[in-house]
């Protein structure tokens, strides 16, 4: 099976400062990884690297295009890679005003990566876009409010919609439950995960929320000061943490 | 003309570094070329872009005239006809078929233009997806890699609002198939006639931005498949000279609620009336009766 990512030796660097360093992994169809450290690890740089929103000064990141197989999308031509962000890939911010047009209608949101890729019937938009916000649980009779008169939790929820409204493989996270209070992150939770199975997404996720990761990631890569310190399966590495630093991350986490 | 002035206020090395911008938005049909636009003497909004257009491509045989929202005799148009006269020294005219050179605020002339005329808008925002791209970095480079499909945004809100495309001026346009432009603010109605035989040329003077459009270019108004493009205008017939195709305006005539609709370019409404039409509200053409 060939990976839908494949991530060789990448590394970024901000002058003398390490962003990450020498990252390598592959990512399967279908698959769930998550990230996880403390802030300033690096984990938000490698996700910006991967989406192609940062340039890593050293590396490769190969993506399965539909059209020509495994694609660098580093030396990638801009238009090619930005093709790329609005209709393979998807990018879920940690906050959604950054994620979102808040002047723009929920329906608008959602409808301007159909737009983005060329549909021009509004009936057709519309209906997309009234179905989607449904399966994220926001009311049809949301549609064509603004994103500013929604909670936090729906924000994010709209978010998500927009971004999967083009059929995406490939989803980037980054701190998708951050900010959002417990019940609601559950509920987000419970979506994200019906969706990433449901349509068969793979998924990278950025948080430093470790039950987050053992809801939805299959697989999980420790980092600290820009290194990778420990990958796995992981139920394998929560329960069973090898590295100094996992192992304090993991009994850091309070208990209720 | 005065004496004190070079040929139209500006100096020769600045109207060929106009002209160059000129030639290069009309290489590249609907491209907003960048020009080191100039002070002009008046303020912003008041046609500093086209003035400098006009300047840059008047002759000293030319007939010019300048028309404000179709109107010959606004206080906009007035003093730029003025301004010209006395720093050009050149004919002027109300006659759309007499005039080698138009400028113009926010419409086309009525009467088909000719292949040997320019016509030269004034246009306060050259970026059509100013209003949802606030970011000119980002604007470029949606230009550049032809990524569109915001402009759609803005169209699918209008419906989703108001049942309909309200957007009613500055309607955007694709032209040749590749750039989205904005036609400066003329009412829709007039979107059609931007495929026409003059020269059409767009001055942006404070945001210092030149485009272009060469005759017969293909201009298409955005749309989406089951909202086609619609060039509206009011339900009337001109209350002067009967005509029920031209655009009209609406004026108030007294405090209880009197109006009547009359064709926004007078030169056009002026013509028919001397040809013997006569509208709702009007009175047999007399010559200097205003």
């Amino acid at each position: 099976m060939t990976p839908l990512l494949k991530v060789n030796n990448l590394s970024k660097f901000y002058g003398n400062r390490i962003g990450c360093n020498d990252v390598s992994f592959d990512l399967y169809p279908g698959e769930v990884m998550g990230i996880v450290g403390e802030s300033g690890s690096g984990k938000s740089t490698l996700l910006n690297c991967l989406a192609g929103r940062l340039e890593p000064d050293a590396g490769e990141v190969l993506f399965h295009t539909r059209a020509d197989g495994l694609r660098d999308t580093v030396t990638m031509s801009e238009p090619e890679r930005r093709m790329l962000g609005r209709t393979d890939w998807a990018f879920v911010h940690q906050h959604a005003r950054d994620g979102l047009r808040m002047g723009v209608s929920a329906g608008g949101n959602v409808g301007e990566r159909l737009m983005a890729v060329g549909a021009r019937n509004y009936g057709d938009i519309r209906a997309k876009a009234i179905d989607w916000l449904e399966r994220v649980e926001i009311a049809e009779d949301r549609v064509d409010d603004r994103p500013s008169a929604f909670s936090g939790g729906m924000q994010q929820r709209l978010q998500i919609a927009r971004n999967l409204v083009t059929g995406p493989r490939l989803v980037f996270m980054d701190e998708p439950t951050g900010g959002l209070d417990v019940s609601v992150q559950a509920r987000l939770l419970d979506l994200l995960r019906g969706l990433v199975r449901e349509m068969g997404l793979s998924a990278i996720i950025v948080t430093h929320d470790l039950a987050v990761v053992r809801l939805l990631a299959d697989r999980l890569m420790v980092m600290k000061s820009g290194h990778v310190v420990e990958s796995g399966l992981t139920d394998q590495v929560l329960d069973d943490p090898q590295h100094g630093y996992t192992q304090l991350l993991v009994s850091s986490v309070l208990q209720v | 003309m005065s004496e004190a002035y070079n040929f139209a206020y500006l100096d020769e090395q600045t109207k060929r570094m106009i002209r160059r911008a000129i030639l290069k938005g009309l290489a590249i049909p609907g491209y907003q070329v960048p020009f080191a636009s100039r002070e002009m003497p008046m303020p912003y909004g008041w046609g500093t872009g086209g003035v400098q257009v006009s300047a840059a491509v008047l002759t000293p045989e030319d007939t010019m005239k300048v028309i404000d929202q179709g109107a010959d005799d606004t206080t906009n148009a007035v003093s730029i006809r003025k301004f010209f006269q006395k720093t050009a020294g050149v004919a002027v005219t109300e006659r759309t078929s007499d005039a080698d050179v138009i400028q113009t605020r926010h419409r086309i002339p009525e009467e088909p233009l000719r292949e040997d005329q320019i016509l030269v808008y004034q246009v306060p925002i050259p970026e059509p997806l100013r209003f949802l791209e606030p970011r000119e970095t980002e604007t470029r480079k949606m230009h550049a890699l032809e990524e569109y499909g915001l402009m759609h945004v803005k169209l699918y809100e209008d419906i989703s609002r108001n049942g309909a495309i309200s957007t009613a001026y500055a309607y955007p346009v694709k032209v040749e198939g590749r750039y989205v432009m904005d036609p400066s603010p003329i009412p829709k109605f007039d979107n059609p006639k931007l495929e026409m035989a003059a020269i059409q040329l767009f001055g942006a003077g404070r945001e210092q931005r030149i485009y272009a459009l060469p005759p017969y270019t293909k201009a298409v108004s955005l749309d989406f498949e089951d909202y086609p493009f619609e060039a509206s205008k009011a339900d009337h017939a001109c209350d002067l000279c009967g005509c029920d195709t031209s655009y009209l305006d609406e004026v108030i005539v007294d405090d209880a609620g009197g109006r009547m609709f009359v064709c926004s370019d007078t030169d056009f409404c002026r013509g028919r009336r001397a040809e013997g039409h006569i509208g709702a509200q009007g009175a047999p053409f007399e010559e200097d009766a205003a």
